[in-house]
């Protein structure tokens, strides 16, 4: 980590965007993660989204549990609102966030202990509730704070820096969330943030639950040869089934398409995610035939990523309870109390 | 035998099968004689259980207005063979006993010293309707005509009712008179009636209600202006999210858009639950949750973050019966160590005690407007007794001035005026620091967490800089001293001994003071009713000898609780401890403390 402070000062001809800002604006404080953390590339990926989004850093909700990756939203978007919780379980907490206040941005940001294992229950359900966020998982297959136990993502056989190989079936978040409904999922990895970039804009955007698992690995735990979520072997075997690139309501941006068929799918608020398929048969739309390619990808070894699923059309927890649009905690008390002599009618039922 | 003969002053209880429909009756028949003018009590003692085993249902009479149990049983009306011989030794000598005389009964289930009556309720419900089901709940129906014929209950009444409770399906009305005609033509032409013990119609019940603690609760909510009510299911607190449901969709749906003003959220467990309400206070909104024991020991991680991170939130503790799962469908007070101090760490919470359901609606207004005052956890420390059987409370009235206190919340006129904002900073030395609301206002930015973190917000793991803040919440915790409501004390000819009490015990106390006071005792009294305690509270205890604390638990916890928060002299309270599930009573209370002055004497 670095023990200098950041300076407050940008760059006078720093790119500022539409509401005039710079990206210097959606920093935070000096990250206390180990150096060359894949959580710090993440981090980075996830400045650039929301200064590329124009978001008011004061709408952002930043919620997490606890863990290396629970530390990082002290990292981003300091002028925004942290909401560090209890360990596995920052999804209840957004979840009522999202409840009191439906017009702010919600980026959570967990790991594979913190979602996978102690926190299991509460990522399950708030899939089931397509609660309107984005949740990341940083995922290293190891927990770093405790220094360096296998996690419930840890493949058979990877081996962290100490002990033995791990011998438990790992859990695959983005299959769990495929099975489990989510209208949103993606796979990336911190070491390529081009790819990350446009995949965590798309999330936000996304109106539902948006699933992001990038693979984040632990440089001081788990990034030794034999372990399958080190630098190298995340690289080795990579393999992106699909090209995403969003495109914001305002502007066409030139995307650097690859080779194969363009797919736009036009987001709710008129924005746009192309996808351009880098695999001929992959089809993001399609449930059972991307939890089927996963497991055939997972067989093979391959640690598949891209925007694996999307379903844009599928109801949020507030069109599930057909909440007001006006968030519950800016309706004023008089429309919320029903008042005296409506009470006196009330009473007359309890005679 | 001599009978009993009283007017206005019975107990009734009913014994049947759960699942066939008696609830219904009971409620007719309570309602009935409180429309009479007559103060009643109701007490349900149900399983743990949907279909087929033995409940009760007690019906207390009482023209003097007593808001407690009565362990006397008058009348029982044993429609349960299963539990017929218990039932039998339950009733007073010169009570009497109404059964199911349809089947043969054994001469060894009988007693002399009480009267019993015999109507073949299944006999003549079986003649008269078609269809098992059916038939099971006419026979249910039946009894009340029985009870309105012996105790001169007015029929009108009971007519009026059963059109007001079937004003869509008249044909159910017709069909539950008949059934009722059955067992009060059965009276009328085989036996001398009314009893010795009957109702007569008083006045008494002019302005008031008859009303659960957790439906009460539940409206309090809805006054309060709680949005968001995150909860999980859980015996005997899940009425109470029920009925605020009930409420939100008669008065909380925006006319226009038929859009809900409110967002009610099953959780996954109430871990869960307790984390969105945490989420939806941080964002502005007044949120809730109802649970009982259990649920508080899944909560507490997170009851210990909302203190340290100073979060508001109303949590309801609708107590049951522990330790573990215990049993879930009787009474007891017995959270209150672990609701005061729930969580890790040096962590302490603000308790509320309501005595009944009236103070059920307005403490739960109490609840709100302190939680966002003091930022910090409220419990309404309610329990079965209140929560889930109907008191007689006077009509629940409401102050339209009333606005809710949202405490030292900023808003986006103040922060654009202010140089630099600061969570935890103490401005005015009374250990609560302003707020601000995510999205409010680009100066109100703020990091929330349960990690070690200075005045400033930040995050720290310096020691002075620790202190500096769990300090300062001490300061916070004598300034919620001052705001808690305040005890009810009333003195008696006495100046050495009092009672003590709070919450559901209450009840029970006022009768058993009166009884002491017939047989020349006096004593003072106090009923608590929040934790910290007051000032006063103190004082009350020192200038006593004697004070006999009365409880619903084994441990005397409010005891453990009034020594550590107030350092007064233990030997001096004298525990009476009522936990065996059911209800508390007030002979109960004054045999024990009788017995004790006995062995106290030297």
């Amino acid at each position: 980590m670095s023990y200098i402070g950041k300076p407050k000062i940008s760059h006078p001809k720093a790119t500022k965007n539409s509401i005039g800002l710079t990206k210097r604006d959606y920093e935070g404080v000096v990250s206390t993660l180990c150096a060359g953390c894949g959580h710090d590339s993440v981090t980075a990926a996830i400045i650039q989204a929301v200064f590329e989004l124009d978001i008011k850093p004061h709408t952002l909700g930043k919620m997490s549990g606890i863990g290396c990756s629970s530390k990082t939203p002290a990292y981003f978007v300091s002028q925004s609102h942290g909401f560090n919780s209890v360990h596995g379980r920052m999804p209840s907490v957004t979840t009522g966030a999202n409840a009191a206040n439906r017009d702010l941005t919600y980026i959570g940001v967990s790991g594979d202990g913190d979602s996978l294992s102690i926190g299991m229950g509460q990522f399950a359900h708030v899939i089931r509730r397509n609660l309107n966020m984005t949740y990341i998982i940083e995922n290293n297959g190891v927990y770093g704070l405790t220094k360096g136990q296998y996690s419930a993502s840890a493949d058979i056989g990877s081996k962290a820096k100490k002990g033995p190989a791990n011998q438990q079936k790992p859990i695959d978040p983005v299959s769990m969330g495929i099975a489990l409904g989510a209208t949103f999922v993606a796979r990336g990895f911190s070491g390529d943030k081009e790819q990350l970039v446009p995949l965590i804009k798309s999330a936000i955007r996304h109106k539902g639950f948006g699933l992001l698992d990038i693979i984040s690995p632990c440089v001081t735990f788990n990034d030794n040869k034999e372990s399958t979520k080190s630098y190298s072997h995340v690289r080795k075997f990579y393999h992106q089934v699909i090209d995403t690139d969003f495109v914001p309501p305002a502007q066409e941006i030139k995307a650097k398409y690859k080779k194969g068929e363009a797919m736009p799918i036009y987001l709710h608020d008129g924005s746009k995610i192309v996808f351009r398929r880098v695999d001929e048969q992959y089809d993001p739309t399609d449930r059972a035939g991307a939890y089927a390619y996963l497991r055939e990808s997972i067989k093979k070894q391959e640690v598949t990523t891209g925007l694996l699923y999307i379903d844009k059309e599928c109801d949020d927890m507030h069109e599930i309870a057909q909440t007001s649009d006006c968030p519950l905690s800016k309706i004023p008390y008089d429309e919320l109390a029903p008042g005296s002599e409506e009470l006196a009618n009330i009473m007359n039922r309890f005679r | 035998m001599k009978s009993l003969s009283r007017v206005n002053d019975l107990v009734i209880k009913i014994a049947t099968v759960n699942g066939t429909g008696s609830a219904s009756a009971n409620g007719l028949l309570m309602k009935s004689i409180f429309r009479m003018g007559i103060p009643v009590v109701g007490k349900n003692y149900f399983p743990s259980n949907i279909q087929g085993l033995p409940t009760w249902y007690e019906i207390r009479v009482t023209g003097d207005g007593y808001q407690s149990a009565s362990n006397q049983i008058d009348i029982i009306v044993a429609m349960n063979a299963q539990t017929y011989q218990k039932d039998l030794s339950t009733v007073e000598p010169g009570g009497w006993l109404i059964y199911d005389s349809t089947w043969p009964r054994s001469k060894l289930l009988d007693r002399e010293d009480i009267t019993v009556i015999g109507i073949p309720f299944s006999k003549l419900c079986n003649e008269k309707f078609d269809g098992v089901r059916s038939r099971i709940l006419m026979k249910n129906i039946a009894y009340v005509g029985t009870l309105v014929a012996l105790l001169k209950i007015d029929l009108n009444i009971i007519k009026e009712l059963l059109n007001e409770t079937f004003a869509t399906k008249k044909h159910l009305a017709a069909s539950n008179l008949e059934a009722i005609m059955l067992g009060y033509d059965f009276v009328v032409n085989n036996f001398s009636y009314p009893l010795p013990l009957t109702v007569k119609a008083l006045n008494k019940t002019k302005n008031h209600v008859i009303i659960d603690g957790n439906t009460a609760a539940g409206l309090g909510c809805v006054y309060a202006g709680a949005t968001v009510g995150a909860w999980y299911p859980i015996t005997p607190s899940t009425s109470l999210m029920d009925a605020f449901q009930a409420f939100c969709q008669q008065h909380r749906q925006c006319k226009k858009t038929q859009k809900n003003n409110f967002c009610i959220i099953q959780a996954e467990d109430e871990l869960a639950a307790i984390g969105m309400v945490l989420g939806a206070s941080w964002n502005g909104a007044r949120a809730f949750t109802p649970t009982s024991g259990p649920g508080i020991s899944l909560m507490s991680e997170f009851i210990g973050f909302a203190y340290y991170s100073e979060l508001p939130a109303v949590i309801f503790d609708i107590q049951r019966t522990g330790p573990s799962t215990g049993m879930p469908t009787r009474t007891q007070q017995c959270d209150l160590m672990i609701c005061a101090f729930a969580s890790h760490g040096d962590t302490k919470h603000p308790l509320l005690f309501p005595t009944n359901p009236e103070e059920c609606f307005y403490m739960t207004l109490t609840a709100f407007d302190l939680a966002d005052e003091l930022q910090t956890p409220i419990f309404v420390m309610s329990d079965l007794d209140i929560g889930m059987n109907d008191w007689v409370c006077p009509d629940l009235q409401w102050d339209k001035n009333y606005q809710p206190k949202r405490g030292k919340l900023l808003n986006a006129k103040q922060l654009d005026a202010m140089d630099k904002f600061y969570r935890y900073l103490d401005v005015d030395g009374d250990g609560i620091t302003y707020r601000t609301l995510p999205g409010e206002h680009a100066k109100g930015s703020f990091f929330t967490r349960g990690s070690g973190h200075n005045k400033f917000g930040g995050y720290t793991e310096d020691s002075q800089e620790y202190q500096d803040v769990v300090d300062r919440l001490l300061v916070k915790w004598e300034t919620a001293r001052k705001m808690m409501p305040k005890p009810i004390i009333s003195y008696s000819k006495s100046n050495t001994k009092a009672i003590l009490s709070y919450g559901s015990s209450h009840g029970a106390c006022e009768e058993a003071l009166d009884q002491l006071q017939h047989q020349g005792k006096n004593y003072n009294y106090c009923c608590i009713k929040s934790f910290p305690f007051a000032e006063a509270i103190k004082e009350f205890i020192n200038k006593h000898e004697i004070i006999f604390l009365v409880e619903q638990n084994r441990d005397a916890q409010l005891r453990s609780l009034l020594v550590l928060d107030l350092e007064v002299n233990p030997a001096k309270i004298k525990s009476v401890l009522h936990y065996n599930g059911n209800p508390i009573y007030a002979n109960f209370i004054s045999e024990e403390i009788i017995k004790n002055e006995k062995s106290d004497v030297v």
